[in-house]
């Protein structure tokens, strides 16, 4: 064995180095690493295969072929894909004009309450820190009846009436501009907690610089901190719109039964059965039309989901 | 505005200042501040004075304005979240002490209050059955998704070949929503044509075939290694975090002490996990209890005493049966379960400055 380099820090450890000291490094078991690897790749990629499958092919097909193997044998369609799009393509449009305003809410009321709690310093700012944080916390199960009794008693659609006039309005947007407001409000505490641990890495230094050269604590935040938020603003986007895009617990308790027409995906994904009959290829389509925006930004930005989680 | 954009020229968000950072606690940042302000020449004595004027004299004034002026950026937030969060969950206890089932507002009677609703839950045998299927799913789901997130997180720490292709694979299942996961696992579990089944099948091992989700003894395992192979992923980005972060003196100094692989591992290594096991542990619980989507899709609003969990009980109990008084004081026992794990867990890391 080397001898050490004198006091690496981590940063400067290449993965070389690291490799010295890996457990797998002979040949032979290198070669059953791999094989390890590759076979967690299809544990984790089966039902996707599997599902993506199964939508190719004809109801009579997936009943006699094995599930995982492409339709070759004659089954193949297109037919669950039109249906499901056809279907779902409504609650699609819903999730989108849901999703969107209520992810950039969401994160901005996130950096800003971020930034008034961690560099602008006061005494008793941990008891609101804390609450904030604790906020991510709190199993949703124990606010669903409130939160249903008050989107009950509040008409939305006679409070905002003015609006339906308009072109392009429609009166189930009260419903979605419910769904909106809840989504922000329980989305404060994530993202306040993303942007909390970004602001703490800002230098103090920097902050105090401004503020001698005396800006105020408004311009501060608008011409400092707000610019260079611009990663964290990625993550904390990518996250809240997963989260939002895949929520399906508020849009059963806030939206009248089965939604009606403000129903968004996940919602009229979960009710799309073939009547009696379960037709598994429609609701494979299905699933993919579902998770088509959020496998795409995932795909796109993966990394940055990654460290956004890993945090 | 000069010194201004020397500092920010200087000071990118990506490096972070050692003594700010880490914010071990005020007193170091501060020192930190003082000694680069003394290194400078003009602009950092200043600094100096005007903190050391702040923490003496003026601090009453200086900290009630700022204060005053953080206000405007964390209260409107701050009322938002507290009203939904916290009133909510005040509203929703208050609900559990009526015996409200009616329509819009139950009537609100201090004389009429009473733990009623409580009682009849700890007197009901099936509030018993989803408790304790609540907490089966918790412990399992959670210790299962760490060791088999730790043993991924190692597996790709080997200084492997395309080791982002893997680790964006492992995460993927993470990124669907449950409706969406939910769906792909009924048809994995289907009794005839399913991919569980069929493999079993092909395999010559059809005796160990079975009805997954409809068979009650294999109902609640179903579900947990559905949810395992959907969050597993993310122990192992944490994990994987977590040991990128242990030196490599570490490893050395095991080997050289001629530890073996797994007494490296169980010794050196894994006792410096214990901040990653703990904040992964604490969220992946977050995820079980909110895995009443996937049961909700997979089941309907009754999964049977075998897989009942207390979300599910609570919905069914207020949403399906109008029980809005039970199904409240069932959602507060469940909020005092998350809350005896979470307490604990925010406590140590407000202990260790990490909050």
């Amino acid at each position: 064995m080397s001898s050490p380099p004198a006091n690496p820090t981590p940063e400067q450890q290449s993965r070389r180095e690291r490799f010295r000291y890996a457990v797998v490094n002979a040949d032979r078991s290198r070669v059953a690493l791999y094989a390890v690897l590759a076979g967690l790749v299809a544990f984790y990629l089966a039902p996707l295969e599997a599902g993506l499958m199964t939508a190719f092919k004809t109801t009579d097909a997936f009943n006699r072929t094995i599930p995982f193997l492409p339709p070759i044998t004659g089954g193949f369609t297109i037919e669950p894909w039109i249906i499901a799009f056809e279907t779902l393509w409504n609650g699609f449009i819903n999730s989108m004009l849901l999703a969107i305003p209520a992810t950039i809410l969401s994160a901005g009321l996130g950096s800003i309450a971020a930034y008034g709690l961690t560099t602008i310093d006061w005494k008793y700012q941990m008891p609101i820190v804390a609450l904030f944080v604790a906020g991510i916390f709190i199993p949703y199960q124990a606010v669903l009846v409130p939160l249903s009794r008050l989107f009950a008693i509040v008409n939305t659609p006679e409070l905002l009436s003015f609006l339906w006039g308009l072109p392009l309005m429609h009166e189930h947007y009260a419903s979605i501009i419910n769904l909106i407001v809840a989504h922000v409000a329980y989305g404060i505490p994530i993202t306040f907690l993303l942007f909390r641990g970004y602001y703490q890495s800002f230098s103090e230094e920097m902050i105090e610089a401004a503020r001698l050269d005396g800006a105020s604590v408004f311009s501060i935040y608008r011409n400092i901190v707000l610019p260079l938020s611009k990663p964290m603003f990625a993550v904390t986007l990518i996250y809240q719109f997963t989260q939002i895009w895949n929520d399906l617990l508020f849009a059963l308790v806030i939206l009248p039964s089965g939604g009606g027409a403000a129903a968004p995906i996940t919602l009229a994904l979960n009710s799309l059965t073939g009547g009696m009959i379960t037709t598994f290829n429609t609701q494979m389509a299905g699933a993919f039309v579902a998770a088509l925006p959020t496998l795409i930004v995932y795909v796109l930005f993966g990394e940055q989901f990654a460290k956004g989680v890993a945090s | 505005m000069q010194r201004l954009k020397d500092v920010l020229r200087r000071i990118r968000p990506g490096e972070r200042e050692p003594g700010r950072g880490l914010r071990a606690d005020g007193g170091e940042v501060r020192d930190e501040n003082r000694a680069d302000g003394e290194a400078r020449t003009d602009g950092g004595a200043t600094v100096t004075g005007e903190r050391a004027e702040s923490e003496t004299g003026t601090r009453g004034s200086l900290l009630s304005s700022d204060f005053v002026q953080s206000l405007p950026f964390w209260l409107p937030p701050f009322l938002l979240m507290g009203f939904f969060v916290y009133g909510a969950i005040g509203w929703n206890f208050v609900i559990s002490l009526t015996d409200f089932e009616g329509l819009l507002l139950p009537e609100y009677k201090l004389s009429a209050f009473d733990f009623e609703m409580y009682r009849q839950a700890f007197g009901d045998p099936s509030f018993w059955t989803a408790a304790r299927n609540t907490f089966v799913l918790l412990v399992a789901f959670t210790g299962i998704c760490l060791v088999f997130g730790l043993l991924l997180a190692i597996l790709v720490d080997q200084d492997i070949r395309f080791e982002n292709t893997f680790r964006t694979i492992y995460l993927l299942p993470m990124s669907l929503s449950f409706v969406v996961t939910a769906k792909f696992w009924a048809w994995m579990y289907n009794a005839q044509y399913g991919i569980v089944n069929v493999t079993l099948r092909q395999l010559g091992l059809d005796f160990l075939t079975t009805q997954w989700i409809s068979n009650p003894q294999t109902k609640l395992a179903a579900v947990i290694f559905a949810l395992i192979w959907q969050f597993s992923g993310y122990a192992m980005v944490v994990y994987l975090a977590g040991l990128r972060a242990i030196p490599t003196e570490h490893y050395e100094a095991a080997r050289v002490d001629g530890a073996s692989t797994l007494k490296m591992y169980w010794r050196v290594i894994l006792p410096q996990l214990r901040a990653s096991t703990m904040g992964a542990a604490v969220v992946l619980m977050v995820f079980a209890l909110k895995a009443f989507d996937f049961l909700y899709v997979m089941f309907g609003n009754n999964p049977g005493p075998a897989a009942d969990i207390l979300a599910t009980m609570m919905f069914r109990e207020a949403f399906g049966s109008n029980n809005w008084a039970y199904g409240s004081a069932i959602a507060i026992v469940l909020f005092g379960m998350a809350l005896a794990v979470v307490a604990p867990y925010l406590y140590s890391e407000y202990r260790r400055g990490e909050l």
